[in-house]
């Protein structure tokens, strides 16, 4: 999923700074799943904004929406009627969010409440890792199935480097090392001959230094 | 045991303080109250465990909000109890409410009034 972090709630209180009718947008989909946009941070948010408008004796018309999908344009277009009613929008979707709600409604001001932050997975509950940067050529399966891009500080193809230290990542005691778990899991499948492949220089041109990216299925076009 | 304690505090049972919301929190603030406290069990008696910890984390939550908001987040408590401690009970309730009355009304209030 993709995973985000609230924006904090000074930063937000800013963006609609005397703007008076405002409408925090969440949605179903991933930030939902990890807990930073869903219907019940729509309802946290919007209260909390609410809260910070009475204390200044502020109108309070801060209403709460969520979206199956802010991501999909036939679930914006359920904002049609309402949209150009407000002063602005919140929208606590992954940054999709904001900018398809801004391109549909061009009149209204649209601002992020959450920053995303990566593509992941759960660890438990409160706790996400990223596993995927979205390279757009995927080789997990070359390295008993860990990713050497997302989870390598450097996105090594060719590992470990001498900041490898009792299974972490010089980076931080918190990170673990991506090449120590690949050597270890390798050697447990009986693959460890497998990683005296020297990998050439990885063609970022599939990731994000081919410019944006973008697809199409010709048989599902209309 | 027929203890007395402050009048002013309103009363909402729950089957367990692990049942207790950031959002039932902070729509009490909502709506003026001047201070909000959760009485759990004792850590280590939940029948459910752990209820009462993560009543504790969520009032830890709600006292970040608050701060970011710029009210105070005393105004938000978290006591632990058993539910044979009536005195405890009235004691609590009495000092929260003294704290509560020493930090003055809440500021969600006194702007709406103004």
């Amino acid at each position: 999923m993709i995973v985000g972090d609230s924006k904090p709630l000074e930063e937000i209180l800013e963006m609609i700074e005397g703007k008076d009718k405002v409408l925090v947008l969440g949605c179903r989909g991933c930030v939902t799943v990890c807990n930073v946009g869903g219907e019940k941070e729509v309802g946290i948010l919007a209260t909390a904004l609410r809260i910070a408008r009475k204390k200044r004796g502020l109108p309070t018309s801060i209403e709460e929406r969520t979206l199956e999908r802010q991501c999909d344009p036939e679930y914006i277009e359920e904002l049609a009627e309402a949209a150009e009613g407000y002063d602005a929008i919140v929208s606590i979707a992954c940054g999709v969010g904001p900018q398809f709600v801004a391109e549909r409604f061009p009149k209204v001001r649209v601002f992020p409440g959450i920053n995303t932050t990566f593509i992941g997975g759960a660890l438990e509950h409160g706790v996400w890792s990223e596993r995927c940067q979205s390279c757009g050529n995927c080789l997990v399966h070359n390295f008993g199935g860990l990713c050497p891009i997302a989870r390598c500080s450097k996105s090594l193809m060719n590992g470990p480097c001498g900041g490898s230290a009792n299974k972490k990542c010089e980076i931080s005691p918190e990170v673990d090392c991506v090449w120590h778990l690949i050597v270890e899991k390798m050697a447990e499948m009986g693959r460890l001959e497998e990683l005296e492949r020297v990998w050439p220089v990885k063609n970022w041109i599939t990731s994000r230094d081919g410019g944006p990216r973008r697809r199409v299925r010709e048989d599902l076009k209309q | 045991m027929r203890l007395q304690y402050p009048s002013n505090i309103k009363v909402i049972q729950l089957p367990c303080s692990g049942r207790v919301d950031i959002l039932h929190l902070l729509k009490a603030f909502e709506d003026g109250a001047d201070g909000v406290y959760v009485a759990g069990c004792k850590e280590g008696d939940c029948h459910f465990l752990t209820g009462n910890f993560k009543a504790r984390r969520k009032v830890n939550y709600v006292k970040q909000v608050l701060a970011a908001l710029g009210i105070e987040p005393e105004r938000i408590e978290m006591f632990n109890m058993s539910s044979a401690e009536g005195p405890r009970f009235a004691q609590v309730a009495r000092e929260f409410t003294q704290t509560i009355q020493e930090l003055g009304p809440s500021p969600v209030k006194t702007a709406q009034a103004a």
